[in-house]
């Protein structure tokens, strides 16, 4: 906290660091999404006709939005309400799926005459606000069954139904809910869990059942050899054991064709294997009441169960272009004119603008239209080819400067409600900054989700607005009654 | 937490670094993905005649390009009678690309083949009704001679396979002569493609030149090509080899270009601008005209190689002309006989070749295998092998013409593989001295030999493609090829020849009805059996004996003896050539009415 004291008037009090990051991203997305469809004639960028105009008046009307909610509002007119709220979303949620339009293969938007408007935008905010609301209670404590149930719950419901709406990517930003769950002392291991948990469905992808069965033997045996406290003795043993068993796969390869040991996949021989010794150890651990024992022994049939089951996920729970798009990611498949055709036209259109970029509205992938969604979902291949790496590296750094700002901030805020809220509106900036870019840039599949205050739309630019500058009103408010 | 962040910060802009920096990979890409390159085709080369005659040409087609995605409403029953077609045929093709739609995107895509300009242009005038439907110029072969469909060859798309096999040179969509002369100078007849560089966008509609053309390429048309065919002539032959299947060849002998190369029957040249239309149809002939007789099929030679063994045995010393050699009805050997005509006994060598005396002609084989200089008669009929190759045969002549077999002569290791090591003598392989059993060979190498006695001793190798004008041609087909025999032996064959079709009705000799007053025609009659029917008739000549202008073999499957139907053709074709014009209507008449289609066994 700084020292000064003395003045606290409004124009102090309010981050304007932060205000001035998010004005920047706002302005270098209209001027990208200008260049996105310069092609289409020599429009004026404030023509109303095309998008570049239509986000003039979505600018226009964030800005007024953000002075409401800075001026006009009590900030804890935010906490009493979020139930209000989330449920009133909630039902949005719900009534979309019924009575919205489909767009695209997802049924997540209302029409109103020219204006489409998405609720799941707004039901990144309404979960963050409950999402605090519930987390800040004093008598609230996360490691206990019934409160993270309930987290799980606010958290669960807006994200499943998000899903049951065919708006994967939106729902995958509700993972990063976890991180602020981690902040308020929900257990690293978890968050460990859920990392190996997409490493092993990789795996068995891309590798093959017995290659991830092994790295998930090995990690438990890494495990357990930290936890155990006598290092040197169990790390032989252990690596003992993992040789031996990587060695089970190359043994049975060797067999005569028609012989016994050939009949028999070593994939079963090694579950088989790994299912006795986790009962073992957790007959063990209870008896020890080595409840760490227990529990990775537990986590190791579960890794099974996720292997066995990541080909029934892949090919009956996955929808037909979300599986294409991870086969392509992956590296499954090669199909450059097909589904891989976005991302590798994005990449051509990024990676042809080099160092410097080939100046405004000369880039020729995004003006000529080879780019899909390229003022929405892809507005970052403009800035790419346009701008080039420095251009990136620009916008990259506004938005971890924001993101870090926020968490920042949220420190040194004294209401836990304030710091809580401000964790869910850095993760959820995150999410949707790793989740857009890392798909232009082939980190990610190709997940139609928009790039923060960069990407065209109305939605999506007010759904920011709000969720940031309720933060900023959050700790404004903050700094001038302390 | 934030560590996390910036690790995350990092992993982009690490990746953003690598593709924007260091990897060049979406660079190329980025300038393929804007610019298209249109393609111009050049125009192919001409084929020339002998005499300046054009044989092959091109000429403008249309097709009717169709892109889905444009196409709006129209009036199916206008555009089917402006195209000529049944409309049910555009609503086939209509459902079709519906159902293809996805796949097909903003592409366009061919639904007429080949429409005339007529057609075309009736269609052009309504264009402006089917918005998505137009029209493209395309060249094709046009054959304004009918010069045969083998021997000038077609032109087609190229396939994978052919793409494959000549790397960096095709691409999908281009032609490619894939027969004949239009295979053989492929590479001077294509010329070279052009481009018209265009940016685009990714519904593949032209925005602007590239750098209004600069970096344009203009296509250089293919070279035409003279070849040596005479025109007329191989019209002449092609009329006279109607309906009959076999092939007949015409050569001049001191150049050894080719002047006539028929194989009958062949693929009509009305069919051979669109070959795909009509492909099925020409591989469902049971006669296979793309079967291209003249340089592919291995046929025993008949009587015409008795030559080659005079020859061989003139050389060696074991025959001479003054000794004569008796014949009753054929050779005698054990309880066998190789029979023969009837004619008068003893015989000499003129009179043998004028005659084609069998029983004699086995002497002269039976004699150079048993020759006493050599140790065995393995080495002397490897020494009777050398000298036939010799003379073009057993092996690949070379000809600039695509596809050419070399035919089979036999060798003692083959004599010893089939009998044993000593299990066999002459009267085992007493047929190839008649130009039976394993000798075979193909009209062009037959018509060489009657260029190489013409020439008394040497050849050229034959050809079909001139030199001219910024095309070449290998220079080995300007260097002599001499026979292992000296010119003097040849004298005494030729005068057997000439006897052989000049000596008068009724004195004996074979081929008297190829006759014509003046022009010294030397020839020499063949008639080989056929294991498929009727026995082929062979002949083989050239003309005139003192100054040879011409050699020809003609070659005719179940055609009897040799004098009936090859004798005739191959001496109004030699009439044709030197005079311009014959004077036998009744024999041209007899010929070219002659249908011996019925004798042939056809091909199942």
């Amino acid at each position: 906290m700084s020292g000064n004291f003395s003045d606290r008037g409004v124009k102090q009090s309010i981050d304007w660091k932060l205000v001035i990051a998010y004005l920047l991203l706002i302005i270098i997305g209209w001027v990208n999404i200008y260049a996105s469809i310069h092609s289409d004639g020599p429009a004026s960028i404030f023509d109303f006709n095309y998008r570049c105009g239509k986000q003039f008046v979505w600018i226009l009307t964030s800005l007024g939005l953000a002075v409401f909610i800075l001026f006009a509002l009590n900030p804890q007119f935010w906490q009493s309400a979020s139930l209000p709220l989330y449920l009133g979303v909630l039902g949005l949620l719900v009534a979309v799926i019924f009575l919205g339009v489909e767009v695209k293969g997802s049924r997540s938007w209302f029409e109103f005459g020219p204006v489409r408007f998405q609720p799941a935008e707004v039901s990144k905010i309404t979960t963050s606000l409950l999402l605090a609301t519930v987390l800040s209670q004093t008598n609230f404590k996360i490691t206990r069954l019934k409160d993270l149930l309930l987290v799980a719950l606010v958290i669960g419901v807006p994200m499943l139904v998000i899903l049951a709406e065919s708006e994967t990517g939106s729902a995958l930003v509700y993972i990063g809910f976890i991180f602020v769950m981690y902040r308020e002392g929900f257990s690293g291991w978890w968050l460990f869990c859920i990392g190996m948990a997409i490493l092993l469905f990789i795996l068995t992808l891309t590798a093959s059942p017995v290659v991830s069965l092994l790295v998930l033997i090995g990690v438990i045996m890494v495990c357990a050899v930290i936890s155990s406290g006598r290092l040197e003795t169990t790390t032989w043993i252990n690596l003992g054991i993992f040789i031996l068993l990587c060695l089970v796969p190359l043994l049975m390869g060797l067999a005569k064709p028609d012989s016994f040991l050939h009949k028999i996949k070593p994939m079963y021989v090694l579950t088989g294997l790994a299912v006795c010794a986790a009962f073992f150890f957790i007959y063990r651990g209870y008896k020890n009441r080595n409840r760490f024992l227990s529990l990775s022994s537990l986590g190791l049939l579960a890794g099974i169960a996720l292997i066995f089951s990541t080909d029934f996920i892949f090919n009956n729970v996955l929808q037909d272009h979300q599986r294409k798009r991870i086969e392509v990611l992956l590296g499954m498949k090669d199909d450059p004119a097909g589904v891989g055709y976005n991302v590798n036209q994005s990449m051509i259109a990024i990676g042809s603008g080099g160092l410097f970029g080939k100046g405004f509205l000369n880039g020729t992938q995004t003006t000529f239209g080879f780019v899909p969604e390229q003022s929405t979902d892809f507005i970052f291949c403009t800035v790419g080819e346009e701008w080039g790496f420095l251009g990136c590296f620009i916008v990259i750094i506004l938005y971890v400067f924001m993101i870090w700002r926020i968490i920042v901030d949220a420190e040194k805020s004294r209401e836990s409600f304030t710091r809580i809220y401000g964790y869910c509106v850095a993760a959820c900036i995150f999410m949707h900054l790793f989740i857009n870019i890392g798909m232009t840039i082939g980190l990610m599949p190709v997940i139609g989700i928009p790039l923060p205050l960069l990407s065209y739309g109305g939605s999506s630019l007010w759904a920011f607005t709000v969720l940031i500058f309720i933060f900023v009103a959050l700790y404004r408010q903050e700094k001038k009654y302390y | 937490m934030l560590i996390g962040l910036v690790v995350v910060a990092a992993i982009i802009l690490g990746k953003l670094f690598y593709i924007q920096i260091i990897d060049n990979k979406y660079k190329i890409n980025a300038s393929n993905n804007s610019m298209v390159y249109d393609i111009i085709y050049p125009t192919r080369g001409i084929i020339y005649d002998r005499n300046g005659k054009i044989i092959v040409s091109n000429k403008v087609t249309y097709d009717i390009l169709v892109t889905p995605r444009e196409v709006q409403p129209f009036d199916t029953l206008m555009l089917a009678s402006a195209l000529e077609v049944e409309p049910s045929f555009i609503k086939e093709k209509m459902d079709e690309y519906a159902k293809n739609r996805r796949k097909i995107g903003y592409q366009s895509v061919v639904m007429l083949k080949q429409i005339k300009p007529e057609t075309y242009m009736k269609f052009a005038e309504l264009q402006y009704n089917f918005p998505g439907f137009r029209g493209q110029v395309r060249s094709i072969r046009d054959y304004p001679v009918n010069a045969g469909g083998n021997l000038l060859g077609y032109v087609s798309e190229v396939d994978q396979n052919y793409i494959d096999n000549h790397p960096g040179e095709y691409r999908p969509g281009d032609y490619a002569g894939k027969t004949g002369i239009e295979a053989a100078r492929e590479k001077d007849l294509r010329g070279e493609k052009g481009y018209h560089i265009y940016l685009r966008n990714s519904r593949n509609q032209i925005e602007q030149r590239y750098k209004d053309g600069e970096m344009d390429k203009e296509a250089v048309p293919g070279h035409d090509i003279v070849t040596t065919i005479d025109a007329d002539l191989q019209q002449y032959g092609q009329q006279l080899m109607r309906n009959k299947v076999g092939s007949l060849v015409a050569i001049e002998p001191k150049t050894g270009e080719i002047l006539t190369l028929v194989s009958s029957p062949g693929v009509d040249v009305s069919m051979l601008a669109d070959i795909s239309q009509h492909y099925n149809e020409i591989l469902k002939d049971p006669h296979k005209p793309m079967f291209n007789r003249a340089v592919q099929a291995p046929y025993p030679p008949g009587s015409v190689f008795k030559l080659v063994n005079g020859l061989i045995g003139l050389q060696e010393g074991t025959l001479n002309t003054t000794v004569a050699y008796p014949c009753n009805h054929g050779y005698h050997f054990g309880n066998h006989k190789l029979g023969c005509h009837g004619h008068r006994s003893p015989l000499r060598l003129e009179e043998a070749i004028m005659m084609s005396c069998n029983g004699y002609f086995c002497y002269v084989l039976k004699n150079i295998l048993e020759n006493k200089k050599y140790k065995s008669i393995d080495d002397a009929l490897d020494k009777w092998n050398d000298y036939v190759q010799s003379f073009g045969f057993g092996h690949k002549l070379g000809s600039d013409f695509p596809a050419e077999l070399g035919g089979t002569l036999p060798t003692s290791k083959m004599y010893n593989k089939r009998y044993g090591k000593g299990g066999w003598k002459f009267t085992t392989i007493i047929s190839i001295s008649i130009g039976q059993g394993e000798v075979g060979v193909t009209p062009l190498q037959i018509a060489n030999l009657s260029a190489t006695v013409a020439n008394r001793g040497w050849y050229r190798i034959p050809h079909i493609v001139k030199a001219s004008e910024g095309v070449e041609i290998d220079p080995k087909y300007y260097e002599k090829q001499y026979t292992m025999v000296d010119t003097t032996n040849f004298k005494k064959v030729i005068k057997g020849m000439w006897r052989a079709v000049n000596n008068g009705k009724g004195t004996g000799c074979t081929a008297a009805i190829a006759e014509v007053k003046g022009l010294d025609i030397c020839g020499k009659t063949g008639t080989a059996q056929n294991p498929r029917g009727a026995d082929n008739s062979v002949f083989i000549c050239f003309a005139p004996m003192d100054d040879p202008k011409i050699a020809v073999a003609a070659y005719v499957e179940n055609a009897g003896f040799g004098a009936t139907w090859a004798a005739p053709i191959a001496s109004l074709l030699i009439e044709k050539y030197l005079k311009g014009e014959t004077s036998r209507p009744d024999l041209e008449e007899r010929v070219m009415r002659g249908n011996l289609m019925s004798r042939v066994k056809a091909y199942k």
